[in-house]
């Protein structure tokens, strides 16, 4: 990922919008989040021209490693065409003339809000996470003076406290998304709001994982082949959540899902979440129970949509 | 839903020309000129170019422009310009005592060197809709030539301070380099320098109630308005490359030293505090807030009990900025529908399981 | 036998210049138990304080042998290892049990917190320990999963007397441990207190200005007044024929009460 290039397409602003200062900050940030994998490293984040909530964390992070070489995919809830995610990749197209893609594979770059993709990405991948609240003791603590504390000294029994009390009134562990892990064994993190289904991921990915909280100033990291776990009791392990039906129209299984209502008579069907993943499943042949009426519907593949 | 963001992209292009349309409105009313908005909406402009932190009512008048007066909308687009100016460094300190006064008050003493001057305000208006602002040109009265007066005149708190009655501000403070709330995350706990920043560029809404808090019993710390000026005053900078201080420009703004009662401790003499406030152009009432507000977060350093939010500076600092807190609440409207469907997920398992051990409750 | 905890003249004033406290020393040995009475004002939450790591005092040392590694002083001790300290070794019993209990937390979450704190990771043996020291403190095990702000205030009070025994501590602060709470309840709390202290051999610190509790769970007792200790000796001793006139005062008035 190099930025030798200072100048973006439109000419008004530094390739990649980040003035090339701010960049070198960040990537120091990032060096030193990797060192010490799930440590939150505090960043002297800038405003961006998007509002904070919407993805400004992941956004600086992406802008300060972009090269022109790259090849950006950007999802949002597992898709490449919801709204946000298209504004970010224009984004990016516009201040870095970059390539952009919504094919997982020939993605180099993925920024990501909610979801990791379906398919197992690779060692000459990096994925950036949007992340809202990056600390995940702030329901228990909501003082950084305090929660800074118990990171340093390891005090986490308090986020067991919390797995407990879900146990004992529900009978199992009922957070299903922003499930928090402990990375390499030392620092608990939270995942961003990911659903738990997505937490086996993390682990040992082969891809670098950044993550980027704007609002908060914080970014976190996970280096390639690092062990990830998530929180549980030795008698009530870790479950992801499972599906009892295969994707509608592409028949995937053990994939996560999205419920489309489909009338308001009740009527509704269970389709891939990663739009990316069901689009390449159906060019290859593959069809679920309603693939047929798909297209009736307004489910076309969605190339051509750049 | 997964149908309705089909074809985003033009969604999104439509949006920007529906916008651009009812930001002109009825065409056959004039367009508003920024300099309209400059000249004639200054109080505005004011508060954009404060918590926009960059002084500039040029750009300020454009923002309101653009953001069809969305004062939040106008401070973000501000903000985000300023994010990619350079940075050559820090000013000097403003030397407020050497303000060229337009207005100067105080609430403390009747009579103070130099006296005391009404200038522009709203105070004593009697707040009646004129109907004559409704016709064009009907206001062309002259105001009795309100000019600024050179002289300089001594600070109140420094006059209090010159008697040792006014506690000192953190000589070591001073002289360190200055917190740079644009470029470096908030730590806690936080210097005056990173609290005085933050109040500076927080929410006029947010810091006004707080204060307002302050004066009705949730962290009261009694004060006096010891002085509020406001007028121009110059911009120092000293170059590196130079090594001695120039002028750069001269820049309007408010300025407001609470005086508050201290009754002191064992090492700590009985005294009085400083509440702090500055604000671009003319902002009366945010300065008054933030004094207050700046006395409340002292509460830790002078051994005073910290009970409410007001002296409690994670809780004000973290949440006094209208851009982070109108982003954060807005991003609700994103599609949460992942999130959503394991929360769906899980209310049906737990309602089936509540239905089954009742079922088996009732055959038993 | 080695002292689990020394205090040598130990004395705190407050920024405002008020004495709290003042040149206190005593040895507490493992399994005993030290009573602390005076008269309101007299500086003993202070003392404690200083003891349990909360003050810093202005004064002398609190030393501590921790797992048997000799005395060491509390407020040198790095900041984890003092955390470390008081959700291990010791256990606080605050007056009001608000302040020691996590009120959003059921009465379960609150008793196994500390075994989590440590590294406990079985629900099913956590709960079971939970269980197993409400019962103990008389809490029905039908309410392990409700909220403290359910229960009354010695309910609440025995809830958190589970919370910091679960963990075994061998050295306990308590201030005013029957404060507030009716004389039946009180005597009831006394004698579970009286009790546990006993098989589990834990030492104790008890702050109060009731000499019924320290008659019946204190086995040596200090008599402070204004900030100091004007008497101290084995409880009976004391209570039966007590030498400092302020002692006298005190014995005398109860008695008549
Ligand atoms: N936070 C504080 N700041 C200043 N002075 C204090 C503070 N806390 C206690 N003091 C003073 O220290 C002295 C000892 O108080 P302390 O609370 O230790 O008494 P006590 O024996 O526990 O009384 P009680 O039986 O009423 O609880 C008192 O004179 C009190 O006014
Ligand atoms: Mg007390």
């Amino acid at each position: 990922m190099n930025s030798r290039a200072f100048h973006s397409v439109d000419g008004t602003y530094n390739f990649a919008y980040l003035d090339e200062q701010t960049k070198r900050m960040i990537r120091r940030t990032l060096l030193k989040a990797i060192a010490v994998p799930g440590y939150q490293v505090p960043f002297g984040g800038r405003e961006m021209p998007m509002a904070y909530g919407w993805g400004t964390g992941g956004i600086q992070i992406t802008a300060s490693i972009i090269g022109r070489d790259d090849t950006l995919k950007v999802i949002d809830q597992g898709a490449d065409d919801t709204t946000n995610a298209v504004s970010i990749r224009r984004f990016f197209r516009r201040v870095a003339g970059v390539q952009t893609t919504e094919e997982t594979s020939k993605a180099t770059l993925i920024q990501t809000r909610h979801r990791i993709p379906e398919k197992q990405l690779t060692e000459k991948q990096i994925l950036v996470y949007q992340v809202p609240q990056p600390e995940p003791l702030w329901k228990l603590e909501p003082r950084e003076v305090e929660t800074r504390k118990l990171h340093a000294y390891s005090e986490y029994g308090l986020m067991h406290v919390k797995l407990y009390e879900d146990i004992s009134r529900h009978g199992e562990i009922i957070t299903t998304y922003d499930y928090p892990v402990e990375v390499n064994a030392r620092h608990i993190m939270s995942p961003s709001p990911i659903p738990k289904f997505d937490n086996p991921k993390m682990a040992m990915m082969p891809a670098l994982q950044l993550f980027g909280a704007g609002r908060e100033k914080r970014i976190y990291a996970i280096p390639p082949y690092t062990r990830v776990r998530s929180l549980d009791f030795d008698d009530h392990p870790f479950k992801p959540q499972r599906f009892d039906k295969p994707c509608a129209l592409c028949g995937a299984e053990e994939v996560f899902l999205d419920e489309v209502i489909l009338d308001d008579k009740g009527d509704h069907m269970f389709v891939c979440s990663d739009s990316d993943h069901c689009r390449e499943r159906r060019a290859a042949g593959h069809t679920g129970s309603r693939a047929s009426d798909a297209a009736d519907m307004g489910f076309v593949p969605t190339e051509g949509l750049n | 839903m997964y149908v309705a963001t089909k074809g985003g992209e033009s969604a999104i292009e439509a949006t920007h020309e529906l916008i651009a349309e009812e930001r002109r409105g009825d065409t056959t009313v004039p367009e508003l000129g920024t300099d309209q908005v400059r000249n004639q909406l200054g109080r505005a402009v004011d508060r954009v170019m404060t918590e926009g932190s960059l002084y500039d009512p040029d750009l300020a008048s454009l923002a309101i422009k653009q953001a069809q007066g969305d004062m939040v909308e106008a401070i973000f687009l501000l903000r985000a310009f300023r994010t990619t100016l350079p940075r050559f460094g820090a000013a000097e300190p403003l030397d407020t005592s050497k303000m060229i006064i337009r207005r100067r008050i105080s609430a403390a003493f009747k009579d103070i060197p130099g006296g005391q001057i009404l200038g522009p305000t709203y105070d004593y208006t009697h707040r009646l809709l004129d109907f004559d602002l409704v016709k064009e040109g009907a206001n062309a009265t002259s105001a009795p030539e309100a000019t600024a007066t050179e002289q300089t005149m001594p600070r109140v708190t420094d006059i209090l301070g010159a008697e040792g009655l006014m506690q000192a501000e953190n000589r070591e403070e001073i002289e360190a380099e200055p917190f740079d709330l644009g470029r470096q995350p908030m730590s806690f706990p936080a210097n005056r320098d990173q609290r005085l920043q933050n109040l500076f560029r927080g929410d006029e809404g947010f810091v006004l109630a707080l204060g307002y808090a302050t004066q009705r019993g949730y962290g009261r710390n009694h004060p006096f308005v010891g002085e509020i000026r406001m007028g121009f005053v110059e911009v120092e900078f000293t170059p590196p490359e130079l090594g001695f201080t120039i002028s750069i420009g001269e820049i309007e703004v408010t300025e407001c030293q609470m005086i508050n009662q201290f009754t002191g401790t064992k090492d700590i003499q009985p005294m009085f505090t400083r509440g702090y406030g500055l604000a671009f152009g003319q902002s009366e009432r945010k300065t008054m807030a933030m004094a207050l507000v700046d006395r409340a977060l002292k509460a830790s350093e002078l051994g005073e009990d910290r009970d409410h939010p007001p002296q409690d500076e994670e809780f004000v600092l973290a949440h006094s900025d209208n851009v982070e807190a109108a982003g954060f609440v807005s991003h609700l409207k994103l599609p949460h529908y992942v999130d959503f469907q394991s929360e769906l997920s899980l209310l049906r398992g737990l309602r089936e399981d509540a239905l089954s051990t009742q079922d088996k409750e009732a055959a038993e | 036998m080695n002292a689990l905890l020394e205090a040598q003249s130990v004395g705190h004033s407050y920024a405002g210049g008020q004495l709290g406290c003042e040149d206190v020393s005593f040895r507490l040995y493992p399994g005993e138990v030290l009573g602390v009475v005076g008269e309101s004002g007299s500086g003993k939450s202070t003392l404690l304080g200083c003891l349990s790591g909360m003050i810093e005092p202005s004064q002398g040392s609190v030393r501590f042998d921790a797992g048997g590694q000799g005395l060491r002083d509390v407020f040198s001790l790095s900041e984890p290892e003092r955390r470390l300290l008081m959700r291990t070794d010791w256990g606080i019993v605050r007056q009001n049990p608000r302040d020691g209990l996590r009120m959003n937390v059921s009465a379960g979450g609150n008793v196994g917190e500390r075994l989590m704190a440590v590294g406990a990771r079985n629900y099913t043996e956590i709960r079971g320990e939970a269980l197993d020291w409400l019962t103990r403190v008389e809490i029905p095990s039908g309410r392990i999963d409700d909220l403290p702000r359910t229960f009354s205030g010695g309910m609440q009070q025995r809830v958190q007397i589970a919370r910091i025994l679960v963990s075994k501590p061998r050295l306990v602060f308590m201030d005013e441990p029957t404060g507030g709470l009716d004389v039946s309840v009180q005597a009831r709390l006394l004698d579970l207190l009286r009790g546990l202290v006993r098989d589990l051999g834990v030492a104790a610190v008890v702050v109060t200005h009731d000499l019924a509790v320290v008659r019946l769970l204190s086995d040596r007792l200090m008599v402070m007044r204004q900030g100091r200790v004007v008497e101290s000796g084995l409880t009976d001793q004391v209570l039966d024929d007590p030498q400092h006139p302020y002692s006298q005062l005190l014995v005398s008035s109860v008695l008549q009460a």
